[in-house]
């Protein structure tokens, strides 16, 4: 009975954690349409919330093996480690319960503050935490098996590095060639043509949004099906997890995280339609080539290189310093401090004895949480209508000197 | 570790290659094909801030448009079966010169 009880729990804790990797992220896919005024901001979210919808059921593979790629609370086939299932797959549920939360109230803080951190690093970072305490670091899966670069080093540092690098040189080129090319015509064909370019770009990157993202909390959820006892097929997922995943980041992008989108819109670089164009295109070939040969990068990094990328691209652009450095401390603070909460929060379950306490406990300070940065939210907030105001402080023209692909 | 390291950079360098043909070429052969439309159906063109009268629109420029917009969209549809085909467990083969869809590796 208890187990059935911290079962639902996990289950709607990671669905909450689907619904704020939605509209943390919906920003990747539309805020330079927004800003460059190519789509309203509500057809936008609208486009991004039905493409992701798709891209979820779209995902039929298997993404019960996420967990492995950090932490190691599965065997290789997916099954949960026999030592965490002994009490009804209580200890499992808790780690991963401590996890999602961690990861959830770190999404909430990023995105109180507006910046565009990966919610995938926030959701490794919570399971890592969780893991180290409950655990001990061995429980962490630092390098990976050895077969290829894999683990914390593998799939998250490494390609936290490369993907803002090579999504910003590939944005600067195309930004470069775009604005070369359409340099001298009239404003009626770029207009237009830019427009519909900027929609085709992203709506690509919604589509394939949805696909990587969405597998993440299926397989979370299945494996605490497996642990305890409620499902035991390894090869695929429940079809109603697939589509509570799939409504749930869907509804996520649809509501939109307007204070991410602004700042990726407006405050990093006051974006023109052949930069969107350009940044949305680097952004969907970089995702799509690197899911292709198996190098996972993170969508948010990708498109924020990208938009920094079309800022450096042309000289008349211009780019927000401080904004973009706020960004980088929150990419290099995401995974640790989705952790450290992660951490507190099993802690605070084993003070209580692990169990049904720990899972109300840890419920009821995620919700606590929550609703407090929510109200802090509320007083100023950001929304479809002044979304695209101006930013408050002016941008630093890019010294003709310093600038990429010219 | 190096072994892995040196295959890591390798598949980086495809990455990025492939990624600024696909990434900064598209956007801009699309840009080509607006370019070729302005003067395929061109009645002014505006030349440094100046909007001066073209002699005569060019059926030329408007074939260009058509060949390029239709190797965008080509490219990007195929990107769509990618996505599609990963989902389905499959991806999408390049080796025999035409797209194929076959079981992923």
């Amino acid at each position: 009975m208890t187990v059935t009880v911290v079962l639902v729990l996990v289950i709607a804790i990671a669905l909450a954690f689907d619904f704020t990797n939605g509209f943390h992220d919906t920003a990747n896919a539309v805020a330079t349409s927004i800003a460059t005024g190519a789509l309203t901001p509500k057809s936008a979210v609208l486009l991004a919330g039905i493409l992701n919808l798709v891209g979820a059921f779209l995902s039929v593979q298997v993404a019960l093996t996420v967990t492995n790629a950090v932490v190691r609370i599965q065997g290789p086939d997916g099954s949960p480690v026999p030592e965490l299932v002994g009490d009804g797959g209580q200890a499992l549920l808790i780690i991963v319960l401590a996890g999602l939360s961690g990861a959830i109230l770190w999404n909430l803080v990023t995105w109180l503050l507006g910046l565009p951190s990966s919610s995938t690093h926030a959701l490794f970072g919570g399971l890592i935490g969780a893991t180290i305490v409950g655990l001990g670091f061995s429980g962490v899966n630092w390098a990976g098996d050895g077969a290829g670069l894999g683990g914390v080093v593998g799939t998250v540092i490494l390609p936290a590095v490369l993907s803002p690098l090579v999504a910003g040189l590939v944005a600067a080129v195309g930004t470069w060639l775009v604005f070369r090319i359409m340099l001298g015509v009239a404003a009626r064909f770029t207009a237009d043509g830019l427009r519909w370019g900027q929609i085709g770009s992203a709506s690509l990157v919604s589509l394939a949004h949805g696909t990587n993202d969405a597998q993440k909390t299926m397989g979370v959820i299945t494996l605490a099906l497996i642990a305890s006892g409620r499902w035991s097929d390894t090869e695929s997922v429940p079809f109603w997890v697939k589509a509570a995943c799939a409504f749930a980041i869907a509804l996520g992008t649809y509501l939109g995280g307007w204070r991410i989108i602004r700042t990726l819109g407006k405050g990093l670089v006051e974006i023109t339609p052949p930069q969107g164009l350009a940044a949305q295109s680097a952004s969907a070939a970089v995702i799509l080539v690197s899911s292709h040969v198996g190098l996972a990068l993170s969508t948010t990094q990708v498109t924020t290189g990208a938009v920094l990328g079309s800022g450096l691209g042309w000289p008349g652009a211009k780019v927000r310093w401080g904004v973009f450095g706020r960004m980088v401390v929150a990419w290099v603070v995401t995974l640790p401090a989705a952790a450290l909460v992660a951490a507190g929060l099993w802690w605070l379950g084993e003070l209580l004895g692990g169990g049904l306490p720990a899972a109300l406990a840890i419920s009821s300070v995620l919700a606590v949480g929550s609703a407090l940065i929510y109200g802090r939210s509320r007083r100023k907030p950001v929304h479809a209508d002044n979304v695209d105001e101006p930013w408050p402080s002016a941008p630093t023209p890019v010294p003709t000197t310093d600038r990429v692909g010219v | 570790m190096v072994d892995a390291l040196v295959q890591e950079a390798r598949s980086l360098g495809e990455v990025l290659l492939i990624a600024l043909v696909l990434g900064a070429g598209l956007p801009a052969l699309f840009a080509l094909g607006v370019r070729a439309l302005a003067r395929g159906s061109e009645t002014e063109l505006a030349a440094g801030g100046v909007t001066v009268r073209a002699p005569a629109a060019r059926p030329l420029g408007r074939v260009v448009a058509v060949v390029c917009f239709a190797v965008v969209v080509v490219v990007v549809l195929l990107g769509i079966a990618v996505i599609v085909a990963g989902g389905f467990g499959m991806a999408v083969s390049f080796e025999q010169g035409t797209p194929s869809l076959v079981a992923e590796p």
